[in-house]
């Protein structure tokens, strides 16, 4: 268990840091330089899914009107701020792909992962700062090519994320010709940049624990991103063949999905969802580490079952392999076939009731405060609890029947994803960016912004598992046009005033960012007074992280022991040592 | 909670919505307790002054049953939801109850073409008769529909009637149903398959019995005289 970092580290530390813009930004191979970089990134391309979400949610609302502050958009995108058809299946294509691929992974994979897996492991920096570096640059170029087919002729993909063959095949079938090629080499792209990062995380958390960092001694975020970066880089082959065949397709004309060539659509769909749902964990799980790594800190008690959740994880994780054809119930497979899928799904429910009562028990018997990082958290983790028990409505197979592609889907999968990417993720930002910037956040701006944000997110989302049982189908440009959907319009009308506020509600958070980055309280190394490793160093930390190579002593979550004068020992401090307790 | 659904009007349908019901029960339940628990602990277990945390770490087995007493409550759960929700899949869409009318539908974009037999009984024949957006078929009788696709993938769904089928270029898909009440529901496409996917919109018409043999009546008249004649084309 020893490190072998710990040469390396020290080669690290006797360097100066880089400086200048070319040396010290665009190529700096400093994981906290790149894990803003990946932020800044990730929180610009939430912007664009924002931007998607508002013409979506407003031309659900009241179909065919100018949609308020967009008719600068050119034709034939949009027509005097008005959605076309077209454009709309472009509109909820971009947005799921934007969001998943180029908000939840950047931020949670690329901003956390990065900044905080070294730290948190005692390590000078990632396994391979190069790869890291080229990993950026190549996840900001699939983000320019993504963002570059709204400007392509035949604008935008606008096959659904899930790009389901043949619509997504030939250009004849959705009109859209180099925006869909341009989405798959974005993909491509993307994954190569994350089987980079996910490796870097894999090779850093396992190869370049200090001293002492036993795999039980590690905070539990690691846990997470290091089971992700296994379900990812297991996951992401199938997808990545079946993104270069979807390309030939278009371009060579091959038929590997094409019934008229002698293709399978279903091999798509096959392909697709064998990644897509560890997928889904690739994004939950480091969301959960967040909260893992708030809830102790503010109940000041250590987390409850951590080797509990470790496994739990872990089960969870080796489900995500065999659940992926629950996607897929009435796709046309086998009948027979279902039932087998919907058991294996049903029985995720039992590692995640483990993960989600072991947070709940962590809060029993503490002394919670509740500054704004643990508010998310605590906010992250109340809803996505609806997130989960929505789950199993789907998962079986005969309710699926009815429910799949509803609008109860929609509901049930932003109640998981909001709460583990947004809520989880701007918990950690609160949290760590004292860690980052130096600088505390301003609380009064924190609160009012989750008070905002999970009430109108919650006004979004839950009206919409009401349209999914009435049958209200997902994708349709004009819901009005069904009888038995008009009734409601009133649903939509409220949901998209809800997104609205919501919206408006994030101003709040970019004040409170940017006054902070230059006025915030300065934060000292450790203002939370946390255990972990990251909060051992100075806020920000230097190039290389540690002026002293950490030893570890103990788990990290030692908080509230009994005998110790003070309520937290952290990680690094050893036993009898200055901030050391006297026990009895 | 049932009454906030679309009409069911299928025989099948009534099931699909009672396994709903029970998960609503039983995750409502669980949904309750979970967040009326957080909820407790957060008002709770708040910082007072001279009131420090308890150290519990929750790795040994006393406390663990915390977490693993609900976890088997739940498994032993999942294992009743899926018991009960195994048959319904199976009657919808494994089995296939025995006679009734068979009707051909085939998604193109964006429409549904709706196939009958015609006076011969017997598809691919001069006499087929085809609708556009439009079917009709008996009440009280199974219904045997096979699913194509000219282009891309739609999905066939009666709302009313919880008849969700996916409809695949290159393959024949069946579903069937029985419709309890006659009356006009709507078909939906339910898969994305284009810019005209919001459109593609049909009406499902059910007839009482008489009403069907009229309608059949009217369109193809031949019945009658070509009931007992060998197939048109054979």
């Amino acid at each position: 268990m020893s490190a072998t970092g710990k040469g390396e580290a020290s080669s690290v530390r006797e360097h100066a840091a880089p400086e200048g813009f070319w040396r010290g930004c665009v190529f700096s191979v400093d994981h906290k330089t790149i894990g803003k970089q990946y932020l800044s990134l990730s929180l610009f391309m939430m912007v664009v899914g924002g931007l998607t979400a508002y013409l979506i949610r407003w031309q659900l609302a009241w179909p065919e009107t100018a949609v308020p502050g967009m008719r600068w958009v050119p034709e034939p995108t949009m027509f005097e701020g008005v959605v076309p058809p077209e454009f709309y299946n472009a509109l909820v294509t971009m947005h799921g792909t934007i969001m998943l691929f180029f908000v939840a992974m950047p931020f949670l994979l690329g901003a956390f992962g990065n900044f905080l897996i070294p730290l948190m492991v005692g390590a000078a920096d990632m396994a391979f700062p190069r790869v890291n570096r080229l990993s950026f640059w190549t996840l900001f170029t699939a983000s320019s090519l993504l963002l570059a087919s709204f400007f392509v002729p035949g604008g935008a993909p606008a096959a659904g994320w899930t790009g389901y063959a043949p619509l997504s095949a030939d250009a004849q079938y959705s009109g859209v010709d180099w925006g869909m090629n341009l989405w798959l080499l974005a993909l491509a792209l993307e994954f190569a940049s994350f089987v980079m990062g996910g490796v870097n995380i894999l090779t850093t958390a396992i190869n370049m624990r200090a001293p002492g960092m036993t795999f039980f001694r590690l905070p539990l975020l690691v846990w997470m991103h290091l089971t992700a970066a296994v379900l990812f880089l297991l996951s992401v082959g199938p997808l990545v063949a079946g993104a270069v065949m979807l390309l030939l397709d278009r371009t060579i004309g091959t038929g590997f999905f094409v019934p008229a060539r002698g293709g399978d659509p279903l091999l798509w769909q096959h392909l697709f969802w064998f990644f897509g749902h560890p997928e889904v964990y690739v994004i939950l799980l480091p969301g959960f580490g967040i909260i893992l790594e708030i809830l102790p800190v503010f109940a000041r008690k250590p987390i409850f079952g951590y080797r509990a959740i470790v496994y739990s994880t872990i089960a969870a994780g080796a489900l995500s392999f065999i659940v992926w054809a629950h996607h897929m119930f009435v796709s046309g497979i086998d009948a027979r076939l279902a039932m087998p899928f919907s058991v294996t799904t049903i029985l995720i429910s039992v590692p995640f009731v483990i993960m989600i009562l072991a947070m709940i028990a962590t809060l029993r018997g503490g002394a919670a405060s509740y500054p704004t990082p643990m508010l998310f958290a605590v906010g992250a983790l109340a809803t996505f609890i609806l997130g989960g028990v929505t789950g199993i409505f789907l998962g079986s197979a005969a309710v699926d029947i009815f429910l799949h592609d509803t609008y109860f889907v929609v509901a049930h999968f932003h109640y998981t994803l909001f709460p583990s990417v947004f809520l989880g993720g701007l918990a950690g930002l609160y949290y760590w960016f004292p860690k980052m910037f130096g600088r505390m956040m301003n609380e009064t701006l924190g609160k009012i912004h989750f008070w905002i944000t999970i009430v109108a997110f919650n006004c979004v989302f839950l009206p919409l598992f009401a349209a999914g049982m009435r049958g209200h189908m997902r994708r349709i440009y004009d819901p009005y046009q069904y009888e038995f959907l008009k009734p409601l319009q009133p649903i939509h009308a409220f949901a998209t005033v809800a997104a609205i506020v919501l919206f408006l509600g994030q101003v709040p958070l970019i004040a409170n960012f940017f006054w902070s980055l230059f006025a915030g309280r300065r934060a000292g190394e450790n203002p939370w007074r946390a255990n972990t490793l990251e909060w051992a160093t100075s806020s920000p930390p230097p190039h290389g992280n540690f002026v002293e190579a950490p030893v570890v002593h103990r788990d990290p979550y030692e908080y509230s022991v009994p005998g110790a004068v003070e309520d937290w020992l952290p990680q690094h401090v050893p036993a009898g040592g200055t901030q050391e307790t006297r026990r009895e | 909670m049932q009454k906030w659904f679309p009409e069911n009007v299928s025989t099948f349908g009534g099931d699909i919505d009672s396994v709903f019901t029970l998960i609503y029960y039983i995750v409502g339940f669980w949904f309750l307790l979970t967040e009326g628990v957080l909820l407790y602990f957060v008002l709770r277990y708040r910082k007072r002054a001279g009131q420090p945390a308890k150290y519990v770490r929750g790795d040994r087995w006393s406390e663990l049953a915390w977490l693993l007493v609900p976890a088997a409550i739940v498994l032993a759960l999942d294992v009743g939801i899926e018991a009960a929700g195994g048959p319904v899949w199976a009657r919808v869409k494994e089995q296939s109850p025995a006679g009734g009318v068979e009707v051909w539908v085939t998604g193109k974009q964006f429409n549904w073409d709706i196939t009958y037999p015609g006076p011969d009984g017997h598809f691919e024949t001069a006499d087929d008769l085809t609708l556009l957006n439009e079917m009709h078929v008996p009440v009280g009788q199974n219904v045997h529909l096979v699913l194509r696709s000219k282009d891309v993938i739609h999905s066939f769904f009666l709302p009313h009637l919880r008849l969700k089928q996916d409809v695949l270029p290159g393959r024949s898909v069946t579903a069937w149903f029985n419709a309890t009440k006659p009356g006009q529901y709507e078909i939906a496409c339910a898969e994305l398959c284009g810019f005209g996917h919001y459109n593609m919109r049909g009406v499902l018409t059910v007839h009482t019995t008489e009403d069907y043999g009229r309608w059949v009546q009217e369109h193809w008249p031949a019945t009658t005289e070509a009931s007992g004649a060998t197939p048109a084309g054979s």
